[in-house]
């Protein structure tokens, strides 16, 4: 399998995937209706996708005016932003949608980041995770929840060679391990 | 592993993000207070458990979240179709030989099925 990817891609032998947990981010799950999107989108700063499993983002992850969203089901968006604007996004986005009907939670502390770069990205996470993660198949901008073994997963494709996992803190320990256990028979 | 259309997601997705949430299209009683006890207990319990194709609610448990509806044969275990909860169940062939023509009609309309009850 490695002589394949070799083949294929010069880089790939000597560039193996690395894994690092991503910083702490304000998280926020938003439901609503079409009136209520648009002025939460407004308020955050960031136009909610459309289509679901895709993701919008602007900014620099983490970084002052950093926003992401997520569309993991037909009416709920999964929201990032910085720490420090997390506070001000949830007053901001409340304030909106004051008429609205509308559901908006405070998930921060429930999900923990990591960031899967390299060549075989996509084959470590098939180790645990069934969806097809070919280009065509799963591109850059996808997102969505899933499964990577026994945990619930947020993936989400950033770039050819760079995921971004959103998974619940407790089963962090699980997937990390997983994850390296499968980087270890990718090489 | 089979994979499974959502048609929310509006694609093929691995069975083990589904899950089974039992038989569809079954109303409930508009007025439970005229509701005699005998049909409430049908209402809650009694389902057919047909060998062949059968008309199911699934959920998209570790996708997107959504609640539909499937047409599946639980002989060959097939999917036949699937379809977004609210919709009527599509004209397949499988789905229309195999399915009372009165308990069809009542499920297309939403109300409660006379008969069934
Ligand atoms: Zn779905």
């Amino acid at each position: 399998m490695a002589e394949d990817r070799a083949t294929m891609d010069e880089t790939a032998a000597s560039e193996p995937p690395y894994l690092r947990s991503a910083p702490p981010l304000a998280r926020f799950v938003f439901r609503g209706d079409a009136m209520g999107e648009a002025k939460a989108g407004e308020a955050f700063g960031l136009g909610f996708p459309e289509a679901i499993n895709r993701a919008a983002s602007k900014g620099e992850r983490g970084k002052p005016g950093g926003r992401v969203a997520l569309r993991l089901g037909p009416d709920e968006l999964l929201l990032i932003a910085p720490v420090s604007e997390g506070q001000a996004v949830f007053a901001a986005i409340g304030t909106a949608c004051t008429d609205i009907p509308h559901a908006l939670v405070d998930i921060s502390d429930r999900h923990l980041g990591f960031v899967l770069e390299g060549p075989d990205g996509a084959d470590v996470l098939n180790a645990g995770c069934p969806l097809d993660l070919s280009l065509p198949a799963f591109p850059v901008g996808m997102a969505t929840r899933t499964l990577f073994h026994k945990a619930e997963i947020v993936l989400w494709r950033m770039e050819p060679r760079l995921f971004r996992i959103e998974v619940g803190r407790s089963f962090a320990p699980y997937l990390e391990a997983s994850l390296r256990i499968a980087m270890n028979e990718a090489r | 592993m089979l994979l499974i259309h959502c048609p929310y997601c509006n694609m093929k997705r691995p069975e083990t993000e589904f899950r089974n949430a039992g038989a569809a299209h079954i109303a409930r009683p508009l007025d439970p207070a005229t509701t005699s006890d005998a049909e409430w207990a049908a209402f809650l319990y009694l389902r057919d458990n047909p060998k062949g194709i059968i008309a199911e609610r699934w959920r998209h448990a570790h996708g997107c979240g959504r609640f539909f509806n499937a047409i599946r044969n639980t002989v060959s275990d097939d999917f036949v179709t699937t379809y977004k909860a609210g919709e009527a169940p599509p004209e397949t062939e499988a789905f229309a030989s195999e399915v009372a023509p009165g308990s069809r009609e009542a499920n297309a309309t939403g109300k409660q099925a006379e008969t069934a009850l």
